[in-house]
Order: C-alpha cells, then sequence, then structure tokens
C-alpha cells in the first residue's frame, strides 16, 4: 500500500466494514455452503485481513475463496459481531480484479460476470443466448449444455432475439460513468 | 388497485412460467399489475460483484422509472431483483452522499419512495384472505418450502420473515391445504449464479436440497425464487449424477401451487415448461 493507512482502516472508509470486529468465531464458516471448496474459508479470510500484512492482503486477491462466495448472506446472519463480510467480498473481488490477482481457477466465474454486464450494456436486459455464447467465447468450453438448450427452446425458455429497453443511451451511459470509468478492470 | 411490476430478466426468458403464474394469479384475484415501462436488468451477482456504482446504478433507475410513472407500489417476483432493489433503496436511504453520486450517474431524480413487495408479500397483502373460499382442489401434499437465501436475507434490510426458519410460505401452503415439512434446507443456498460457471458446485448444493427434501417424503419444493427453480430443476440431470439415489420431486413456483388449487389450468400456470414432470394427483 503506497499511504501509511492500516488495511483495515482502509477497508473501513471503502466499505463501513470493521474487518476488527472479528474475534474468530468461525460461525461463517460453520454456515458457508462452499467453505469446503475454498482454499480460505470466510473466517480466514477475516484474520488474514486483520494481520494488515500487505502478503496476506495480495494472498486474498489472489485466492479462489472471494469468487466462489455466492454471497447468499448467511455468514452476517449467523455472525455474532453482524460483520458484513458479503460487502468485504465485493470489496475485494473488485480489487482483485483491478489488480489483475484474480486465481486461475476462478476465470470461468469471472468470464460469467462479464459476459452477463456485456449483455446488459449492449440491450439493457439480460439476453440468455448473448450470455451463454459470450460466455462460452471467453472459456472456450463450446460444448457445455448443449443438450439443455434444445429442451429449453422447445419449453418455450429461451428468446431467440434479445429484448431492448429504448432509452439504450441511459444504460449506455451509466455504464461510462461506472464499470467504464475511472479503472480499467478488462485485463 | 393497481401496482407497478418489475419481472426482471428471467421472468421474460428462462422462467417466463413464473411470469404466467403470478400474472394469472393477480387475474384471479383482480389485481392489476402494471409493467414499469422501459425496466433494465438489476444487474444481479455480476454487478455488484465487479462494480460497486453500477450495482446501485441499474436498480435506482428502476425505481426512479417506477417513481416517475407514478407507482407507490412495486411487485418483484424474482427474489434476486427483490434483494438487489431493496438493498440499493435501503443504501441510497441511509447516505446522502451515496444517493446524490447515483442521482449524478443516472441524471433522472429518485427519492426512493416506491415500496418493494416479493412475490410472498404481494399474496399475503391481496389474496390470502381470499385464496380458501376459491379452493377448488386442495393441494394435498406433503411440500418442503424453499426460500433460498435472497427472500430472507439480509434481514436488517428486508425485514421479511424469521432468518432460519422461515413460515410466511408454510402458512400460504396450509391455507390451500397441502402439509409443508419441517427441513433442515429452508435458507440454505441452491448454488445461486454458479448455475454455468460452476455447475458442479450448483449440482452438490442443489442436490443436498432436494435429497433432504425427498428423505423426509416431501413430494413437491416449492420456491419463490427464479434462480432456485432453475437450479432445482432445470439442473436435475447434473443433480441427479451427483446424488447416489436419483431424485424426481417436481419443483413448483408457489404461484403455480396456489393457482392450481384455486382450479387455474396448468398450461395457463406454465406447469409443462418444467424440466422435472409436475406428476401431482
Amino acid at each position: 500500500m503506497e499511504n501509511s493507512e492500516s488495511i483495515p482502516v482502509r477497508l473501513l472508509k471503502q466499505t463501513g466494514v470493521d474487518v476488527t470486529h472479528c474475534y474468530q468465531c468461525g460461525k461463517c464458516t460453520a454456515g458457508c455452503v462452499l467453505a469446503s471448496e475454498m482454499d480460505y474459508p470466510s473466517s480466514y479470510v477475516m484474520r488474514l485481513l486483520q494481520t494488515d500484512d500487505r502478503e496476506n492482503y495480495q494472498q486474498v486477491l489472489h485466492s479462489n475463496a472471494i469468487w466462489l462466495c455466492l454471497n447468499c448472506e448467511n455468514c452476517i446472519a449467523r455472525c455474532p459481531m453482524e460483520i458484513d463480510i458479503p460487502k468485504i467480498m465485493d470489496y475485494l473481488r473488485a480489487e482483485s480484479l483491478k489488480a489483475g490477482y484474480v486465481n486461475k481457477k476462478a476465470k470461468p466465474v469471472v468470464a460469467f460476470h462479464r459476459a452477463f454486464l456485456d449483455s446488459i450494456k449492449y440491450t439493457g436486459r439480460l439476453y440468455e443466448v448473448g450470455l451463454v455464447a459470450g460466455f462460452k467465447a471467453r472459456t472456450f468450453r463450446i460444448t457445455q449444455d448443449l443438450k439443455v438448450a434444445p429442451v429449453m427452446y422447445l419449453k418455450g425458455k429461451l428468446n431467440l432475439m434479445p429484448e431492448m429497453v429504448k432509452d439504450l443511451g441511459k444504460i449506455k451511459s451509466i455504464f461510462s460513468k461506472t464499470v467504464n470509468n475511472k479503472n480499467r478492470e478488462n485485463k | 388497485m393497481r401496482i407497478g411490476f418489475y419481472p426482471g430478466c428471467s421472468l421474460n426468458g428462462t422462467s417466463r412460467e413464473y411470469n404466467e403464474s403470478v400474472k394469472a394469479l393477480a387475474k384471479a384475484f383482480d389485481l392489476d399489475l402494471a409493467e414499469i415501462k422501459d425496466w433494465n436488468c438489476c444487474g444481479a451477482t455480476a454487478a455488484h460483484s465487479v462494480n460497486k456504482d453500477l450495482s446501485l446504478s441499474l436498480p435506482a433507475r428502476i425505481l426512479a422509472l417506477a417513481e416517475q410513472q407514478g407507482f407507490e407500489e412495486i411487485v418483484v417476483p424474482c427474489a434476486s431483483c427483490y434483494n438487489r432493489l431493496s438493498v440499493v433503496q435501503h443504501e441510497l436511504t441511509h447516505d446522502e452522499a451515496l444517493k446524490q453520486c447515483v442521482t449524478d450517474i443516472l441524471e433522472i431524480p429518485y427519492n426512493g419512495t416506491v415500496k418493494i413487495l416479493n412475490v410472498v408479500q404481494m399474496i399475503e397483502k391481496y389474496m390470502q384472505d381470499k385464496i380458501e373460499e376459491k379452493i377448488v382442489h386442495p393441494f394435498s401434499h406433503s411440500v418442503a418450502c424453499y426460500y433460498g437465501c435472497l427472500l430472507v436475507r439480509p434481514h436488517n434490510i428486508l425485514q421479511f420473515d424469521r432468518l432460519e426458519d422461515p413460515q410466511s410460505m408454510d402458512t400460504l401452503m396450509t391455507k390451500i391445504g397441502a402439509t409443508p415439512i419441517d427441513w433442515a434446507f429452508k435458507t440454505e443456498c441452491c448454488g445461486a449464479g454458479l448455475s454455468v460457471s460452476r455447475t458442479d458446485l450448483v449440482a452438490k448444493l442443489s442436490g443436498n436440497i432436494l435429497k433432504d427434501a425427498a428423505d423426509r417424503n416431501a413430494k413437491a419444493v416449492i420456491v419463490a425464487c427464479p434462480m432456485c427453480h432453475s437450479n432445482l430443476d432445470m439442473r436435475r440431470p447434473a443433480i441427479n449424477s451427483y446424488l447416489t439415489k436419483p431424485v424426481d420431486i417436481p419443483v413448483l413456483y408457489i404461484t403455480q401451487a396456489i393457482g392450481l388449487a384455486i382450479g387455474i389450468s396448468p398450461k395457463e400456470l406454465g406447469i409443462e415448461r418444467h424440466f422435472v414432470t409436475v406428476n401431482l394427483n
């Protein structure tokens, strides 16, 4: 970090969440449905952030855990200190993208988010066929879900053409003032 | 009664039977749901995973449009949209600077005055007193009410039902003659937005949910969220290859279960659009 501010204080200023309130009871990890899949479960992430150690912070930004987190909010629901861990996870994901630290295993998750946002940017609404095409192009998973798509079509669940918001200029302007503004996140 | 309606993207695509059944129910109970004109996507998980300002601005535009079009109240059946709209409204109400920042991005007025109802709240407010008198085919099945995450959490913002063992859907199911089971997975996450990127994990999480419902002899799982539905229904082949014993329990939207009980045709409720056949007699 260029400035002298500690990592917990910076997190507090950026998100309003004070990670030093965590006393490592482990309830968040115990209730997390994906803890067993994570390299660092949520209580460990909290601990790494508390240490105010640059290497530990980078380790968190490099982790697969921040991208596996579903933001299901079970952790905050059960935290005796009501620490908003999902909000911290949102912040860490954005920082991880900005720093180019995304874990290799998390690439498909990030590809999905990007394909999702691209779809909204161009039409204002999610175009599911475009989303899947964008995801496949980014991940080379060309054959995924090939069996599901025809059934979806037959059941009337797939729109072949996108729905468009009329005021697309507004949507584009929202994107240019937010994601496409200050931080170039596309790596 | 004219109320604003925000379908969200899923209800116009992969979950159109949810849209159809919400509308069919509204019609049966004389509720006039008027779609918010020119609505956009709320940004869902993708926006708040990547950029905070974007995740605030997209839902704020929807709420601003609803105000502009004169709605005091809007119904948001998708639990994810309901969650995003409610969280954004809460954050902007409690942070004047943030509200100013978002208003500057939107360049349209935003006051944050619209009341947001999820589908269960819509039924409770406008339908539940009249349900029993309309019943023609009691829904006499043992059901597992699956609330998922986004309908009940975060509790301090949504203030909807109980956190660990919610009851609102169970109460409504009792009204149509069903027997809700007590089970362990009411609010455990189904895997939500990882459906495409990590189908393996969704199969595991959704598989655990369905297995518990099946073990406790539920004949149907009742949901109020398009993501929960598509993970539990459309992902069934992946789920069944994860489970040692395949599960064939159908998954119905709460609006479909009530609709069937009050005599709306399965076709009008979009029942045939499910992947897992609904065969309840």
